[in-house]
């Protein structure tokens, strides 16, 4: 462990896995997590022989239709994210316990204010042979950050200055950025924050980028395909091709992998995730914490704003029930904070239990016996619909009368932003830093549960201004004492992202939750 | 023929009314549903700011009749505009989804008629006998199968188990027809239920003719029986059903947008699936006058044959 700090941020990569050893005595969930993930990257839970070159893996996902693009920036589905990967990189991509690493980046380090970072580039070259550099990095950054856009990565790269922020020389860049922001590395992990070549601009025909495979077709809605780039920074991958065909249709999906159309299927039901998981015609990989489930409480207004009340349904909750019902049993149980895994997890606090009997007390004690709740649901995402109609029925036995509303799946989110009062909720991986930010702060643009107090942005502040992890880690885990206390969000449970693949396929990492750098690593994996 | 030519004359008139008003209502249904293009693309990142930039971006903060007057002076230039979305024009959805769906539906009404009029005409000729109870009691049981619930079926058993036929057409692209087998499966689904409900109208329609005077009349001149049933009894049997095919048209395009789903073939039905999803306005308005025109043709086919074969029926426009 170097405690030169410094020296630590030159090398991110072992700084982080050597401080969370380290800080695992202390209490921090992500131990477990790092200590078994000993190699950097791709490290598969199976026996599954020494890789081997060749071959063409065609994997399936739901994709964006006939609508879709190649545009690394514009995408937000699974399907648009994992192929920007395997066209593109990121500076940083985030590792099981979503801790950024390095990627186009070789090293970061900070002022003594942290808010100038210096990034160095590693030596890399884009699919035309010309090298990345800091001015390419400049160029993606301003394109996202582009007022005149709507790139899903601005929001994160709101930090940065981008005005003031320049190329130092041809492989460093020096970002300013608006405030003290300890865990800038995370911006540069940021959801489609893809590095592209200055000046680029057609995407769908010939896209250049980083990453480990060339294009080599592309046809909007139904197939992609690609070929090994052999000059890739990271080693070449293994697959000669890789194609990825849109299936919307889970059941298809199902189909195509069973009848050896694909090798690859993504997102795949709990049940038929039980139905193949014996049969042994194909592997079913269940990837773990990938996203967290809730119900989502609106602090600001009647009945939740009385944290009796909320402390009251917490207690109503019997997480186990609610994982088997909805997720057939596909996940772990949540104990009302976002993250369990992943660094920075306040997991020392107890687990919470249903108790009813304190649940009928503390809602007497706030007034509202006989209360009556309408709880907003959809059908946008797997599980939402069954967790509501079982917590409609726990909630009954605390003499709680819970109305489930079913709406719109394609306008959810934005209809249950501002309206309603209880919601059904969910949420993909990211560190938890970004959950507080995005979701929990006064001026957050996502605070569906209306979560805003001024001393809780200071907490925030205050962490972003501490240099030390372990001291960043004690205001994270004031911060969280205080959610799990009293937050809006009721986490019941995080469920397994599930692939399912052919028995031929080797080296799919059984650890990585959706969305982070090993999770749909296709310059990974091999075919036997 | 002067009649049957302004006949034809109004009913073409009032065909392409009958797109506008399907057009407008589409737009209107679609304008009402809960959300737009902004909202359904920001998805589960439903940030004000971000929602109302895509909707300046995509021209959303306009009045709707606005934006349907433009779209629709471009569609006099023959243009169906560009895809909210992608940006892509809106004519080459269409033209990339076209095949598919015409090879899926041309394929089925291809093999419908022949079906359809055969098995009725079979179960008429043995009314109340043991092979007309076996198709009529078969083709109702069938009729109750929901697409998906079949399709399932059918995949379970013919292409997992059996491995008769390939169980999507993933990896085909759009040259289906030089992959027969892929076939087989959709077509199957698409043909169980207009088959089944093309049977029982042909043998109504026949059971109704054989037994009328004028097929009597005919017995009594000595006319032979295979004559009288398919140059006397068939014509009068085949007018209703020749309607009914027209309105299966409509249905099909139901059945394509499960089928297309369930066996991964990208056509229209995919892509109107999607446009209404994303709130795609230009698209699904796109698809919606290419399926009113399809439609409202087809409906006049059918009412001229019907005028054809049973001109003393009333053939209203």
């Amino acid at each position: 462990m170097h405690d030169d700090p410094a020296h630590r941020l030159r090398h991110p990569g072992l700084h982080r896995r050597g401080f969370l050893a380290a800080s695992g005595a202390a209490s921090l969930g992500a131990l477990a997590l790092t200590g078994c993930g000993g190699s950097p990257s791709g490290a598969s839970g199976h026996g599954d022989g020494k890789p081997k070159r060749g071959g063409r893996l065609r994997a399936a996902f739901a994709g964006g239709g006939a609508s879709e693009s190649l545009d690394p920036h514009l995408g937000s589905l699974f399907a648009d994210a994992a192929r920007a990967k395997a066209l593109y990189d990121k500076l940083a991509d985030y590792d099981a316990s979503l801790v950024a690493r390095p990627r186009l980046a070789s090293a970061w380090e900070p002022n003594a204010g942290l808010d100038r970072w210096k990034v160095t580039l590693r030596e890399a070259t884009f699919h035309d042979g010309k090298p990345v550099t800091a001015d390419d990095v400049l160029f993606s950054y301003r394109r996202i950050a582009d007022p005149e856009k709507t790139f899903r990565a601005k929001a994160s790269l709101e930090p940065i200055d981008l005005k003031a922020s320049r190329a130092l020389d041809r492989r460093t860049v020096e970002f300013v950025l608006k405030r003290p922001t300890a865990e800038f590395p995370n911006v540069l992990a940021a959801f489609g924050a893809y590095i592209i070549p200055e000046g680029a601009g057609d995407f769908d025909d010939k896209p250049v980028g980083s990453g480990p495979f060339r294009l080599v077709s592309f046809s909007p809605g139904r197939s992609t395909v690609l070929r090994r780039n052999d000059d890739y920074w990271d080693g070449a991958p293994y697959l000669d091709r890789l194609e990825f065909i849109v299936a919307n249709d889970e059941s298809a999906r199902v189909n195509s992998l069973l009848g050896g159309q694909v090798e690859y299927a993504h997102e795949l039901s709990p049940t038929t995730a039980r139905a193949h998981e014996k049969a042994g015609q194909i592997e079913i990989v269940r990837l773990p914490g990938s996203a967290m489930q809730a119900f989502a409480m609106k602090t600001d207004r009647p009945p939740f704003d009385d944290k009796r009340v909320r402390e009251a349904f917490f207690l109503i909750a019997d997480r186990k029930e609610l994982l088997n019902g909805a997720l057939s049993g596909a996940g772990e149980i949540g104990n009302d904070l976002f993250g369990k895994g992943y660094a920075y997890y306040a997991d020392g606090l107890p687990q919470r239990e249903q108790d009813l009997g304190r649940a009928r007390k503390l809602l007497k004690q706030a007034g509202a016996e006989d209360l009556r709740v309408t709880l907003d649901t959809s059908a946008v995402a797997a599980g939402f619909t069954e967790a509501a109609g079982i917590f409609r029925d726990q909630a009954a036995k605390a003499g709680v009368t819970i109305r489930v509303r079913n709406g719109s799946k394609d306008s959810y989110w934005n209809d249950i932003l501002d309206s309603g009062t209880l919601c059904s909720y969910r949420s993909g991986a990211m560190p938890i830093e970004s959950h507080l930010s995005q979701r929990l702060l006064t001026g957050s643009t996502t605070n569906a549960t209306k979560w805003q107090h001024k001393d809780f942005d200071a907490l925030y502040q205050q962490a972003q201004s501490t240099r030390d992890d372990k001291d960043r880690a004690a205001v994270y885990e004031r911060m969280q004492r205080r959610l799990y206390a009293e937050g809006g969000f009721l986490v019941w449970g995080f469920a397994d992202w599930i692939i399912g693949t052919a028995r031929t396929v080797g080296g799919v990492d059984h650890r990585a939750p959706a969305n982070t750098l090993d999770w749909a690593r296709f310059d990974k994996v091999w075919l036997r | 023929m002067t009649g049957l030519r302004s006949w034809l004359a109004r009913r073409l008139l009032l065909g392409a009314a009958q797109t506008v008003a399907v057009v407008l209502l589409v737009f209107a249904l679609t304008e009402a549903l809960p959300g737009d293009a902004a909202v359904a693309l920001a998805g589960d990142q439903p940030d004000p700011a971000r929602i109302a930039a895509i909707r300046e971006a995509m021209d959303l903060d306009r009045p709707a009749y606005e934006r349907l007057l433009d779209w629709a002076a471009g569609l006099l230039h023959g243009d169906l505009g560009t895809s909210l979305v992608s940006g892509r024009p809106v004519g080459s959805y269409v033209s990339d989804g076209f095949g598919p769906t015409l090879l899926l539906a041309g394929l089925t009404l291809l093999l419908l008629v022949p079906l359809g009029v055969g098995l009725g005409v079979l179960a008429a000729r043995h009314a109340g006998r043991r092979t007309d109870r076996a198709i009529s009691s078969v083709a109702l049981g069938v009729y109750a199968v929901p697409e998906f619930a079949l399709g399932t079926l059918l995949v379970t058993a013919f292409a997992l188990r059996l491995g008769w036929f390939p169980p999507t057409a993933v990896g085909y692209g759009t040259d289906l027809l030089a992959h027969p087998a892929t076939l087989v499966l959709p077509v199957l689904v698409l043909l169980s239920r207009p088959v089944c409900s093309l049977t029982r109208l042909v043998r109504a329609g026949m059971i109704d003719a054989l037994a009328s005077p004028y097929v009597a009349q005919a017995r009594r001149y000595g006319v032979s029986g295979v004559r009288v049933r398919y140059a006397h009894a068939l014509p009068n049997a085949v007018a209703p059903a020749a309607q009914h095919l027209a309105r299966t048209v409509d249905w099909l395009l139901c059945g394509v947008i499960v089928v297309e789903g369930l066996f991964v073939i990208p056509g229209l039905g995919t892509v109107l699936l999607n446009a209404v999803a994303e709130r795609d306005m230009p698209v699904v308005q796109g698809l919606a006058v290419v399926f009113g025109l399809i439609t409202v043709v087809l409906n006049t086919g059918a009412d001229l044959v019907a005028h054809r074969f049973a001109p003393r029926a009333e053939v209203t426009a």
